[in-house]
């Protein structure tokens, strides 16, 4: 029997209509673009440009440093303004690369790729470090260190997450329809570093025109199929999504590899395709620019290292007074400190909301809701507790490392109480003492 | 910027359920009754509501007033308390009795502990079973209109045969909220479909009693002797409308299943030994173990359960 979904899991409403039917459009950034140098998991790529240097787009500004790291490339031609630590979405300043846009948008030039077919796995997997291409699902993760697992033969699924669980969200979906070609081509390089791997485009019910689209450009391959997953949020999280198409279960310390799995963000997909086939670094992204507080919400194709303030713009302006901006969807979006930062490799969506729903945090009526939707089954509101009162031994035995950080605790909580901030601030700290 | 607790404040939308709504839904679940209880026994049911209701609010306003807590009343759950104590009275009992149960279930079993979400047992169901301990006289006596002092089960308790028909519409006497069987059901139904409560506690407790009286009463399957058991004593209102109260009953859903049958359980042997009001003791004395019940049912983590497979293609 095939497992269709995980058990637990919330039904936010989707509010993915502001957006659905709007193709994906070339976004023209401002004058100044901000590359900061670790937008990924691992080491801070180091800048190979100098101040005052003329850059063109598709132009390396950034070396990775070491292995687990990515390169970090210009998305517009124009001039290296500074190299200084600039404030990041994250809340954090990061070493950034500044360039002035000249808009004149001349590219590096390519030479035409050699057919990917031809290559080695090796060579393959260096083109992917090449073009500086990381999880664009939000994780950061370096795609050649996550495609470069040691034993290939033991990977038996590439899933393609294509269910974009978050609300609001559609840029994923606007790709499945637009860049369906691509996105199986690029699946097809992929599989060819996993002899024995099935490809899996793992795609949510409520998406069908880009399950029927994805269903006609691969029906003819051999090594791919379409799994249709129920529509429910945190549907994407890795687990969930390894769980919903493979039925096994992978805990917080594994990989999606010790299940026999790769997952690959759509995005991601579409990179790799560029990188491989047209010979592109990682220059930009699709976004959606959404919110009711936004005019006329879009699917846009965003240069890396635009800053956020450009973008409302584009979507029509302000409608309504935005009170609160988010960098992602509204489950795992982060906050935005100022909308002078920059879009990165990971960012996922922009998200602008005329409503700040701030309840104040009532107590616990042991409902039982969080147990109920968690989909780790852990037991959200006494680790919360736990997490407040600093008990450290406690968390551990409780599986509070385990957590996701998906929020569905905090989402059908009664109480309005804070449970998955609680968790994850507690998670973070035990994280970076190194005691996992 | 100013300093957040959390750097992390997600998520940013929030689903539809909040305390006081479900507050809210219970007291609506619970109209049914109340309204039925009036036109039943007459204009003294709903003076009970009323000093119930009043007592317990103003007993909680009292309290965070003077205690100087967070005003938390304004959140509904004393009215529910209110409102519960009032179904599990006899019409005929003095007025002043809901007062002292409104008194001692808030000022007593609730605040005390820290208020909402902290007392270990259910505020209503302890009052009114201090309340038929000291005070058996007036809280055991049924006695309305035309009806005697025994309910039906009453009598059935007692060796007699009884016809249960009337228990299920209301035609008899009992507790206020207690009288119509049907009203109740439609109570919990409105609960149940607003996701208020969920079906895995009354089904347990209904399973396990059913089954408790079929092993031991020695009456095989005599139809009418079940459907007087549970349709009298109060068994519905207390086991939809109480056992299920989330407060006093597991977080864990194996540890809500256990309760149910504890509380089933417990409520046959009440019964077998003619303890009409049984079912109210049984989870009283469930409530006390719930956090004994919690700690043998948390769940495996995801990931922890079985062993990581890979399985072969599916179809």
């Amino acid at each position: 029997m095939a497992h269709v979904t995980f058990k637990g899991g919330v039904f936010p409403h989707k509010r993915k209509r502001f957006t659905r039917e709007k193709a994906l459009e070339k976004f023209r950034p401002g004058r100044e673009l901000v590359y900061p140098l670790r937008q990924h998991i691992g080491g801070t790529a180091v800048p190979v440009v100098a101040v005052g240097e003329r850059v063109l787009e598709g132009q390396l500004l950034a070396e990775a440093s070491g292995d687990i790291s990515a390169r970090i490339h210009a998305s517009v031609s124009g001039t290296v303004t500074a190299i200084e630590p600039r404030m990041t979405a994250s809340g954090r300043e990061l070493l950034s690369v500044v360039l002035e846009n000249d808009g004149l948008y001349e590219q590096m030039p390519v030479e035409q790729p050699v057919p990917w077919q031809t290559l080695e796995p090796g060579e393959v997997l260096r083109k992917i470090r090449e073009a500086g291409i990381v999880g664009m699902g939000g994780a950061g993760f370096p795609t050649h260190v996550k495609l470069g697992v040691r034993n290939a033969k033991r990977i038996r699924y590439v899933i393609v997450n294509g269910t974009e669980c978050e609300p609001y969200m559609t840029s994923d979906y606007r790709r499945m329809l637009e860049s369906t070609e691509e996105l199986v081509e690029g699946l097809r390089i992929v599989l060819s570093l996993f002899e024995r791997a099935t490809g899996v485009f793992a795609i949510e019910d409520n998406k069908r025109d880009a399950i029927t689209a994805i269903q006609l450009a691969s029906g003819s391959e051999s090594r791919m199929e379409v799994r249709v997953l129920e529509t429910k949020y945190p549907q994407g999280a890795e687990r969930m999504l390894i769980y919903a198409c493979t039925g096994a279960e992978i805990h917080g310390g594994q990989l999606p590899a010790d299940a026999g799995c790769i997952i690959l963000n759509v995005e991601t997909l579409h990179a790799i395709y560029e990188a491989l086939v047209l010979g592109r670094p990682v220059t930009r992204r699709a976004l959606t620019v959404t919110g009711k507080a936004l005019k006329n919400p879009k699917n846009l194709l965003v240069p890396i290292g635009t800053l956020f303030e450009e973008l409302p713009e584009a979507a029509g302006g302000f409608g309504k007074k935005p009170e609160k901006f988010l960098s992602g969807g509204p489950m795992r979006g982060t906050e935005l400190p100022t909308l002078q930062v920059p879009v990165l490799k990971t960012t996922t969506g922009f998200l602008c909301m005329s409503k700040n729903y701030q309840e104040r945090p009532g107590v616990c009526i042991r409902c039982g809701a969080c147990v109920e939707v968690c989909p780790i089954r852990l037991l959200p509101t006494k680790l919360a507790d736990i997490a407040e009162a600093d008990r450290q031994d406690e968390f551990r035995d409780m599986n509070g490392m385990e957590c996701l950080g998906c929020g569905s605790c905090s989402f059908v909580c009664p109480a309005r109480r804070m449970l998955a901030p609680s968790i994850q601030t507690m998670r973070r700290k035990l994280l970076t003492q190194g005691k996992r | 910027m100013e300093e957040k607790k959390y750097r992390w404040m997600f998520p940013h939308v929030k689903g539809t359920m909040t305390t006081a709504g479900m507050m809210r839904m219970v007291l609506l679940a619970l109209l049914p009754a109340a309204v039925f209880g009036t036109f039943h026994f007459g204009f003294r049911a709903l003076l009970h509501m009323v000093v119930c209701l009043v007592t317990c609010v103003l007993t909680e306003f009292t309290f965070e007033a003077f205690a100087d807590r967070p005003l938390a009343v304004t959140d509904g759950s004393a009215a529910v308390t209110g409102m519960l104590l009032a179904l599990l009275l006899p019409v005929g009992a003095p007025l002043w009795m809901g007062f002292l149960g409104g008194v001692f279930a808030i000022a007593v079993i609730k605040m005390p502990i820290g208020g909402l979400g902290k007392n270990r047992l259910n505020p209503a169901l302890s009052a009114c079973a201090v309340l038929m301990l000291a005070f058996p006289g007036y809280m055991k006596d049924y006695s309305f209109g035309t009806y005697g002092a025994k309910t039906l089960l009453g009598q059935l308790l007692q060796g007699q045969t009884v016809d249960p028909f009337s228990m299920l519409w209301g035609g008899t006497n009992g507790s206020i909220g207690a009288a119509s069987a049907l009203m109740l059901l439609v109570g919990a139904l409105i609960l149940l479909g607003a996701g208020v409560i969920r079906l895995r506690i009354p089904a347990a407790v209904t399973a396990a009693f059913t089954l408790t009286l079929f092993l031991f009463s020695g009456r095989g399957v005599d139809q009418l002797f079940f459907t007087t058991q549970i349709l009298g004593g109060g068994f519905f209102l207390v086991t939809f409308f109480m056992a299920t109260d989330t407060v006093t009953s597991p977080i864990t859903s194996g540890g809500q299943i256990l309760y149910g049958v504890l509380i089933g359980i417990l409520a046959g042997i009440f019964r077998l030994c003619k303890v009409e009001e049984g079912v109210i003791y049984a989870v009283l004395i469930a409530n006390l173990v719930v956090p004994f019940l919690e700690e043998f049912t948390v769940p495996k983590a995801f990931g922890y359960r079985k062993m990581v497979r890979v399985s072969q293609k599916r179809r």
